[in-house]
């Protein structure tokens, strides 16, 4: 186990080339890549990776980028890329198609405002676009969960089970190129700890199949369907990469969500990435002064997680859902999603939207306790509540 | 005892399955379909050289030929790709083929579509990147498969469905843009000339690298021609010097592989009802493909293919 003081790129560059490294005694791993701020150093450090099996092709675009990757998938090897903003919308087309084609290829997406105009800031906006691709997200709070959560997401990817495409996020600068301290796991544990790749379905000179031709209805129904099971098995299949993680790395990857003070709490705040880590120490400040406030970081957020929401809000009466993103015409993207979730299982509860450090703005503590003094006055939820504008 | 239907598919097929052919029998193409004949050729032609193959193909007429999931009458696996990033695919397969140092053939197989328009920049980074694959363009200059409308392939004159009036734009050239990337091999191939065809497909497997080839490739759906006449409207293509044959090594060494021998293009543009009376100016394409033709011949002069090639 080596301690290192690195950025978050430094991080999950790191973590996307030693588990593809550790594929050489299978398939191998190949990757495409291609920079966009601010990434780039992400798919730099896997480019100076040297590799005992592997090829980092350098594409033209984002969208070749994620070509690469399917290519290489369906013929077997470990594969993997990284992007953000427009890069991310731009990969758009193949995302879905890695998907659709139950192909595990991990995406690291450094969340970055959508442009125009050009804002190289944090935002979740764009890794929030890709909701309704078959593909697994989490958000990451810190650079070492970002390691761990690109390691169990070749593992969980890659499960019989899953085989589905994963990405794990990070805010723009607030993590990508922020020093901490990080556990970069040797080699070798990262190798105990994924077993080969196999894609069971990969392209197969005696079985000359057709992939991605026409289907109709019923069979691409079908399809759709398979895919909405496997994402019904992801929790299970979590908890044991998440137990295994322990048992190697010695350390917990975490769960789902990651619940803080909710038992008692009547009012509780739902926050992902570094947004959570401030909502953590002002609850930490407010709890101090005795109020029953709570917070819960969301860090899986697709398959949602529904049940775990609800329990960790079971004794609350307001919930103040905080959003790094923006739908246009409607408003933050987790609060959609949790409203959602709620509606006919807590229709008692309140819950209001904030939009908090979107577009890049800083999410302070100063922020956050603005947010808990509205809600604490509220009597009913009302439209998506901006912060951080200066009038 | 009569043969039922099936039997008839089921013998059909065994025939037709055998070791060279790519496409089988019950695809979805239309009569006189050119890509096709160009697959069929393409199946014996790897065959005979001993050639495994592992088929990338975007959005095209090609992807729709496998026929409804889950058959296909492809007799080797296919990839379907998006449509701009069929180049991208095949090299993720090339790249992993050779990093587990196995042998079969990786080849792009691409509509006009999906090589001079939507997947143009995709292409031409795969070639200065000289990906190791095949990419063979089956070039029925137009989007065939959504009804007929413009590609930048579709030549000057062309009535489609969104050029009602005559594509006004000259048609793209192709080949020297791919020969341009100074990949190893570029040339054009014509089902009129089979044995042509064959010797690069045979040149093109044994090289390493970024290798792309042009197939003329008639529709007469889209192009308003007789199926009957497929074959022989790239004969006369050829022959009038509508559609050279000719062959470039890394980008610089030249080959011409057959004269124009007067055949008037004219016989080319009136058996095709995609060109209107008067919509193509003869003298003015004669002109242009005497041009090309010497062109080429003086590329071929100054810096010719070596006699091994």
């Amino acid at each position: 186990m080596a301690v290192e003081i690195v950025t978050g790129n430094h991080a999950a560059g790191y973590a996307l080339s030693v588990a593809g490294e550790a594929n050489r005694e299978a398939r191998g791993v190949c990757a495409g890549a291609y920079p966009i701020t601010p990434q780039t150093e992400i798919i730099e450090f896997a480019s100076r990776f040297k590799f005992t099996k592997g090829s980092i092709v350098p594409v033209e675009s984002e969208h070749s980028a994620m070509g690469v990757c399917i290519g290489a998938s369906m013929n077997g090897a470990r594969s993997f890329t990284a992007s953000a903003s427009n890069g991310l919308s731009y990969m758009t087309e193949n995302i879905f198609t890695a998907g659709y084609y139950r192909l595990p290829i991990v995406l690291v997406c450094v969340n970055r405002t959508m442009g125009p105009p050009w804002n190289i800031w944090a935002d979740q906006s764009d890794a929030l676009l890709m909701r309704d691709a078959s593909l697994i997200q989490i958000f990451a709070e810190t650079n070492q969960e970002m390691v761990d959560s690109v390691l169990l997401a070749f593992r969980l990817a890659e499960d019989h089970r899953i085989l589905m495409p994963f990405m794990v996020s990070m805010e723009a600068f607030i993590m990508s190129h922020t020093l901490m301290n990080t556990d970069l796991p040797e080699q070798k544990l990262v190798d105990a700890y994924l077993p080969p790749c196999d894609i069971p379905h990969r392209l197969n000179l005696e079985k000359p199949v057709c992939v991605g031709g026409l289907a109709w209805p019923q069979e691409t129904l079908s399809m759709r369907v398979e895919t909405d099971e496997a994402f019904q098995r992801v929790p299970e299949v979590y908890e044991e990469c998440r137990k295994e993680f322990q048992k190697i790395f010695g350390r917990d990857v975490g769960g789902f969500i990651d619940p803080f003070q909710t038992e008692d709490a009547d009012i509780v705040l739902i926050a992902s990435g570094t947004i959570a880590t401030t909502t953590r120490e002002v609850v930490k400040k407010r709890r101090a002064a005795g109020e029953k406030v709570g917070m819960i970081k969301v860090k899986v957020y697709r398959p949602f997680p529904e049940r775990e929401l609800l329990d960790a809000c079971a004794n609350a009466s307001k919930v103040g859902v905080l959003d790094r993103s923006y739908a246009a015409g409607v408003g933050g993207i987790f609060w959609q999603d949790f409203r959602a979730v709620a509606q006919g299982r807590r229709d008692d509860l309140l819950i209001q939207n904030y939009l908090t450090g979107v577009c890049g703005g800083d999410v302070t503590p100063d922020l956050i306790e603005e947010v808990i003094d509205d809600l604490a006055q509220r009597k009913t939820a009302g439209r998506p509540v901006w912060k951080g504008i200066d009038v | 005892m009569t043969t039922t239907a099936s039997q008839v598919l089921t013998e059909g097929a065994q025939i037709a399955c055998s070791e060279e052919c790519i496409m089988r029998p019950g695809n979805t193409n239309c009569g006189g379909c050119g890509m096709s004949i160009a697959h069929t050729m393409m199946g014996r032609f790897l065959a005979k050289a001993g050639e495994k193959a592992v088929l990338v193909i975007p959005a095209c007429c090609g992807i729709v030929t496998a026929g409804g999931y889950p058959i296909s009458s492809y007799n080797v696996p296919v990839l379907g790709s998006t449509f701009g990033s069929a180049p991208a695919f095949a090299t993720g397969v090339a790249v992993v083929r050779d990093l587990n140092g196995e042998k079969e053939q990786v080849i792009n197989w691409a509509g006009d579509g999906g090589t001079y328009d939507i997947g143009m920049a995709t292409l031409s980074a795969a070639a200065e990147r000289n990906e190791n694959f095949i990419y063979i363009c089956y070039d029925n200059e137009i989007y065939g498969n959504t009804g007929g409308q413009r590609s930048s392939a579709t030549p000057i004159g062309a009535k489609t469905t969104t050029t009602p009036y005559g594509k006004k734009a000259l048609k793209k050239p192709i080949v020297d843009i791919m020969a341009a990337h100074r990949i190893p091999y570029a040339a054009t191939v014509s089902i009129a000339h089979p044995q042509d065809f064959e010797r690069k497909l045979n040149v093109a497997v044994k090289k390493k690298g970024f290798r792309f080839l042009l197939i003329h490739s008639p529709c007469p759906t889209g192009w308003k021609s007789e199926p009957s006449q497929t074959v022989n409207l790239v004969r006369i293509a050829v022959n009038s010097g509508l559609f050279p044959l000719y062959e470039v090594y890394d980008g610089v060494r030249y080959r011409v592989n057959a004269d124009p021998d007067g055949t008037d293009p004219a016989q080319y543009y009136e058996a095709q009802r995609r060109f209107p009376k008067g919509a193509v100016d003869y003298d003015a394409v004669s002109a242009e493909a005497s041009a090309t033709h010497e062109r080429l011949t003086r590329l071929a002069e100054l810096w010719p293919a070596r006699d091994d090639e």
